[in-house]
């Protein structure tokens, strides 16, 4: 597999990132001058009414997100996170941005060319992207799909791969069948929240057998203030078939805190594999914690076939509040569960994030590997679920959370819930808490290397084992962003 | 004596008779204990009984335990019975004092606090609250937190005796005490005892807590300890368990640890419908330590929840916790630890193991090993585990001729055998040793008398052999 | 002149172990320095190399002609001085090339010099390793991430020839390795000796002088230098022990 776009980023970024590093400022912090059409602030029936019409979606379409919204509203927000934040007012919030020129355009020649500009910002030449590359991209803005590059080659192999709004008009069946079934409406406030107001997001389908070519990859971009992001994402992986998917995500800096609650449901039948990688870079907020994405997302993967695999990789260093656990359910006999996740915080961010396993199926694998890094005066916690069913003979899960302490201001924490039901599964969980030893310190300024590169140097060594999982090209540029996102948090 | 009968209503109901016996509850009080009741049971009006919606108690369900009838005793119910006519409790080898619970009031009225050459007060409760005032007023209800569950308030509410201990500065007292609360009635009985333990500057004492049931009969003791170790005293503390399958055991021991103390706790739990162990402890001086270990054997439907709170208030404390479960049949455990380190506790070595062996596929274990840090100069970890014996050791021991039934004897009570080997008394060791073996072959009963009045440590050849050495 | 050191007092926690120290060290010059146990070797080292801790209560430390009491230690490095140190520490999850890329081009940086292109560094590297017979695998590894006492050794010495130190101090490189590992580290540090750097080897036995050829031999005990002489001086010591220099201190 090609992997042009890393170098690209290389060459172009080069200047950039040095200067980025002395200054210290998040780099995906522009605005966008994008013509927008939005809904009116607030939420009702008739703000999803709007949506669903915007959308062209079926009736039963509308009447699932009604049902949501019902369900919604009988909901109280979750308080139980290590996360502190004042109350959000839901009808404070746009619930559908999206810029006016319609995404069906056929050549890059139509494209509004302050769109094209955003993404070159964002490092995803499209233009490029569509000639050199081996990626096929789907970039959400705001709440709407713009531009899916690929398509025609994936079409060969019969792959779907296109905006959630597209799916629902070319392939209702699979979308009728399949979303909701790994995360329903009623899982939890966000979830229910999304499912009611969702604008549009990405689909995809491996058909059986097939191996996809390519890395798929969405970028999804915050641009218009006072927006919330609510998009879903389905894949679909049919049996014996396989894909690697990507995601990444940035935000304006904007004074006030911007709702990105999402849902990403993975279904995956006998002997297929979906590895699912992640760097979120949403606006962390600035250094006194002003502003920033609060990032309450739902990503579930179901493992219904014997021998499936879902394997989940994130690098999390953006957003003001992270909320999110991505889970697998272990149904197929022999199927496999992976979580890998490297979650930095600094100033004043929070995060609560980990992941969940529930083995149902005999000889159910699943290993998690997370490495927290608190700077500043950020706290980050861990929190996952192992759950072994009844009937899970021969489970295993290996669990290791380790949390890395830079400075004294900031917190580390560990929830882990552990259930077991079966005698013959085995379950084990370790976890750390450390900070950098002087001793490594002093190595490497004996060998020349200030105290900040070395910082990175060591958080990059420390949090190898979850970078190592992630695809080529977002593996450099989650190193860079991990000793970015560090700046500044040793005085 | 009132009568609870509905679970649903229980909350209610103890209000209510909280009113109606005022007089008996609060009849040994200060004002200050009164003042104290009053507050306690509006905060149990305010909050009730703990429920799974709460994080501490989310795999922990009270409901049938909670049904039933039960009685509640505002005066002593035994007369003048002496300990040694209900039962006798003997440790092979292993000579102590002993003070004694019935029904959750102190058995000798003859002689209900001793002080002892040595300065050493011990007894009931009830009394001490009368002549040590001082006391009272400084320590009692400052290390509980009633507000922490409903059986927090409703103990601080209610409770009207228990033990007594007060050590003096610079007394090392060589002979354990051995504390047994025994329960004894004819109908279903909701006890609430309260002990105190002060340990001054300097001083030493080891604790044996005996919580043994002689009957059948349903019953729910809500207990609560409160603790103060001052600057370099030491404390071990151990807590042997035997209860009725029907028995509810709510346990809840709160420290506050000063400079340089030491506490050691060890909760071997053997039968009990029910059981509860809370241990909180503040490290609140430089130089403490707290090891709070806990072992547990269930089968049946009994369920087991030990919640550990280690509190790093200060730098340089030390803290290891080990809890070890064998579960068989239908019988579940919880295990809660939470280390928390706060903001200035640097150099704090924390440390937190569980680890269960599931027997059956009907039992079950939860685990929630819990970090919260927030000092960077520290040395945390924690690890979990649930699982079975392991194979290879077990083909090993078969391999040399050990049925499986015995190799998975043997292999079990290696595994129970790390915990029990922190216990520093030799006899007592020895004694749980021998329970445990009994437990594990399922010849351990609730005798008609103190589960711990056997003979000394029968020799079976079965356990002889030394597993360090396979 | 290269190093000054002008009467060097190191206390570490308050005491003190060097007790007013004078060594001068020429470029070109290689120099050891002997010493039984306990007396200050490697806090010379640590104290030259800028450890936190090891805090100079008087005396100077002029290297190229400015006093670098006060510099950070990764200043230090940039200007030149390289430590190998006796207990290299363990980096899990850093691999010696990302380590090594980091330092080099840090310093390359300060020196004003270009950074050097992907395949250069790798070249280097090659040529590097080479010198100091070390194996491909190891540099894949992390740094001295469960190596051998001999492979620690040996990374300090490629690490050293990655760097180009003007002045290099090993403390105790010999402890630990066998015959052959002593000659390979020797002939490393002889191959990198040119006119314009200097060495100061720490050691406790006169072996490694028999490869490392020294200019000038000092003595240090007690926190001084008591005496210098030529590499006859080493023989002389390995012969009488060290017990010889006590023995003639009490009586002076």
């Amino acid at each position: 597999m090609k992997v042009y776009r890393r170098l690209i980023i290389m060459e172009e970024e080069k200047n950039q990132i040095i200067d980025e590093v002395t200054r210290s400022e998040y780099k995906y912090g522009f605005v966008s001058d994008i013509e927008m059409e939005t809904a009116p602030k607030g939420l009702s029936e008739d703000t999803i009414r709007y949506i669903s019409a915007k959308n062209n979606e079926p009736e039963y379409f509308l009447k699932a997100r009604l049902k949501a919204f019902r369900h919604w509203q009988t909901l109280e927000e979750p308080d139980w996170a290590h996360v502190d934040y004042p109350p959000i007012d839901y009808q404070d919030i746009i619930y559908y941005a999206a810029p006016k020129k319609k995404p069906e355009l056929e050549g890059l020649d139509e494209v509004d060319p302050e769109l094209l500009e955003t993404f070159k910002k964002l490092g995803i030449s499209l233009e490029e992207q569509k000639r050199l590359s081996g990626v096929a991209v789907d970039a959400v803005i705001d709440s709407v799909s713009v531009k899916t590059t690929f398509s025609e080659t994936l079409e060969k192999y019969g792959i779907i791969f296109c905006s959630f709004s597209e799916a629902v008009q070319k392939h209702p069946e699979l979308v009728k069948k399949y979303m909701g079934s790994a995360v329903p409406y009623s899982d939890n406030y966000f979830a229910a929240l999304n499912s009611a107001v969702f604008s549009d997001g990405s689909f995809c389908y491996i058909p059986k057998g097939v191996r996809c070519p390519v890395e798929l990859s969405t970028y999804f971009r915050i641009n218009a203030a006072n927006t919330g992001q609510f998009e879903r994402t389905l894949i679909i992986a049919d049996e014996g078939s396989y894909v690697s998917y990507m995601e990444g995500c940035t935000a304006p800096m904007r004074d006030e805190n911007q709702l990105h609650a999402a849902i990403v449901e993975i279904i995956a039948f006998d002997n297929a594999e979906v590895k699912y990688s992640t760097v979120q870079n949403w606006y962390p907020g600035n250094k006194e914690g002003k502003g920033g994405i609060y990032n309450f997302v739902t990503k579930r993967g179901m493992c219904k076939g014997v021998h499936s695999k879902i394997s989940w990789t994130q690098v999390e260093t953006g957003s003001a509040i992270t909320w999110k656990y991505p889970s697998c359910i272990l149904l197929g006999d022999h199927s496999v569960g992976e979580f890998y996740s490297v979650a930095v915080t600094n100033n004043h961010q929070q995060a609560d994030t980990g992941s969940k396993m529930i083995h149902i199926g005999k000889n159910t694998r699943s290993t998690i590997i997370s490495k927290g890094i608190s700077a500043g005066f950020s706290n980050n916690s861990y929190r996952g679920l192992v759950k072994i069913m009844k009937n899970a003979s021969n489970a295993r899960n290996f669990s290791q959370c380790d949390s890395l302490l830079l400075g004294d201001q900031c917190g580390a924490h560990t929830f882990p819930y552990i259930e077991a039901e079966n005698q013959s599964s085995i379950v084990e969980h370790e976890a750390t808490t450390s900070k950098i030893s002087e001793d490594q310190m002093f190595y490497c300024n004996q060998r020349g290397i200030d105290t900040e590169s070395a910082i990175g140097l060591i958080v990059n060594g420390y949090a190898k084992e979850v970078l190592s999982k992630l695809p080529m090209e977002f593996a450099v540029e989650a190193q860079k962003l991990l000793s970015i996102s560090l700046e500044g948090s040793v005085g | 004596m009132s009568k609870i009968q509905d679970s649903t209503a229980l909350k209610e109901q103890l209000e209510q008779m909280f009113r109606e016996n005022w007089e008996l509850i609060s009849s040994h009080d200060q004002p200050f204990i009164s003042k104290a009741r009053e507050e306690a049971i509006q905060s149990f009006s305010n909050i009730g009984f703990p429920h799974r919606k709460m994080e501490d108690w989310r795999n922990t369900d009270l409901n049938k335990a909670m049904s039933g009838k039960f009685t509640s005793l505002f005066k002593p119910g035994h007369g003048d019975q002496t300990i040694d006519q209900i039962f006798k409790c003997n440790i092979h080898e292993l000579e102590t004092d002993q003070i004694s619970l019935l029904n959750g009031w102190y058995i000798d009225t003859k002689k209900p606090l001793v002080k002892h050459d040595n300065g050493v007060i011990s007894g009931s409760m009830a009394r001490a609250m009368e002549e040590y005032p001082e006391i009272f007023e400084k320590h009692y209800g400052k290390y509980a937190d009633k507000d922490k569950d409903g059986f927090q308030a409703l103990n601080l509410a209610f409770a009207q005796d228990g033990f007594f201990i007060y050590v003096p500065d610079n007394v090392v007292v060589e002979k354990p005490l051995q504390m047994i609360s025994i329960i004894n009635w004819n109908e279903g009985l909701f006890i609430q005892t309260r002990n105190l333990v002060i340990l001054g500057k300097n001083s030493k004492i080891t604790m044996v807590h005996c919580d043994d049931s002689t009957n059948e009969e349903a019953m729910i003791k809500n207990s609560v300890t409160e603790v103060f170790i001052d600057e370099s005293a030491h404390l071990e503390h151990y807590k042997l368990q035997n209860l009725n399958n029907q028995s509810t055991l709510m346990n809840a021991t709160w420290f506050r640890q000063m400079k340089n103390s030491s506490l050691k706790s060890n909760a071997i739990t053997l039968n009990g419908g029910l059981i509860r162990n809370y241990t909180h402890t503040v490290l609140d001086g430089e130089g403490a330590s707290a090891e709070v270990y806990g072992v547990y054997l269930m089968d049946k439907s009994q369920h087991i929840n030990n919640q550990v709170f280690i509190d790093h208030a200060k730098p340089n404390c030390y803290s290891n916790e080990l809890f070890k479960g064998i579960l068989d049949e239908e019988a579940s455990a919880v295990f809660n630890g939470h280390i928390l380190v706060r903001k200035d506790a640097q150099q704090t070595n924390a440390f937190q193991h569980n680890k269960n062996i599931l027997m059956t596929d009907t039992a079950k274990a939860n685990t929630k090993p819990f970090l919260e840090i927030y000092a960077d100069d520290v040395k945390c970890s924690h690890g979990a585990t649930i699982g079975q014996l392991d194979p290879e050791a077990m083909f090993y021991l078969r391999s040399r001729g050990i049925c499986v039934a015995n190799a998975r004897l043997l292999l079990l009570y290696a595994f129970a055998r790390e915990v029990v080997d922190k216990i520093s008394i030799e006899a007592l060791k020895m004694r749980v040793y021998d329970m445990i073996r009994k437990r594990l072959k399922g010849e351990l009963n609730i005798c008609d008398t103190c589960a711990l009045h056997c003979d000394g440590p029968n020799k079976e050849i079965l356990f002889e052999i030394d597993m360090s050495k396979i | 002149m290269l190093l000054k050191i002008e009467d060097l007092h190191v206390s570490i926690g308050g005491k003190e172990i060097v007790k007013g120290l004078n060594l001068q060290v020429n470029a070109g010059e290689t120099h050891a320095i002997m010493g039984p146990n306990g007396t200050g070797k490697s806090t010379l080292a640590l104290a030259i190399a800028g450890r936190e801790g090891y805090e100079v209560t008087s005396g100077k430390i002029i290297y190229q002609g400015k006093d670098i009491i006060g510099m950070a230690p990764e200043e230090r490095a940039r200007a030149g001085i390289f430590l190998g140190f006796q207990y290299p520490v363990e980096i899990p999850g850093v691999s010696i090339t990302n380590f090594m890329r980091t330092a080099l081009n840090e310093i390359r940086e300060y020196r004003k010099l270009p950074i050097l292109s992907a395949s250069e560094f790798l070249g280097r590297m090659e040529e590097k390793k080479k010198l100091v017979e070390i194996q491909n695998k190891l540099t894949n590894r992390s740094v001295n991430e469960g190596f051998s006492g001999g492979e620690k050794k040996r990374n300090e010495i490629f690490q050293m020839a990655m760097l180009e130190p003007t002045l290099s101090v090993l403390d105790e490189t010999d402890s630990g390795l066998d015959i052959d590992a002593l000659k390979v580290v020797a002939n490393g540090v002889n191959t990198l000796k040119t006119k314009e750097n200097a060495f100061v080897v720490i050691t406790h036995y006169q072996r490694l002088l028999e490869y490392i050829v020294p200019d000038i031999v000092h003595v240090l005990y007690d926190g001084r230098i008591v005496r210098s002489g030529g590499k006859e001086l080493a023989i002389e010591l390995e012969n009488k022990g060290y017990d010889w220099i006590k023995k003639e201190l009490s009586l002076a």
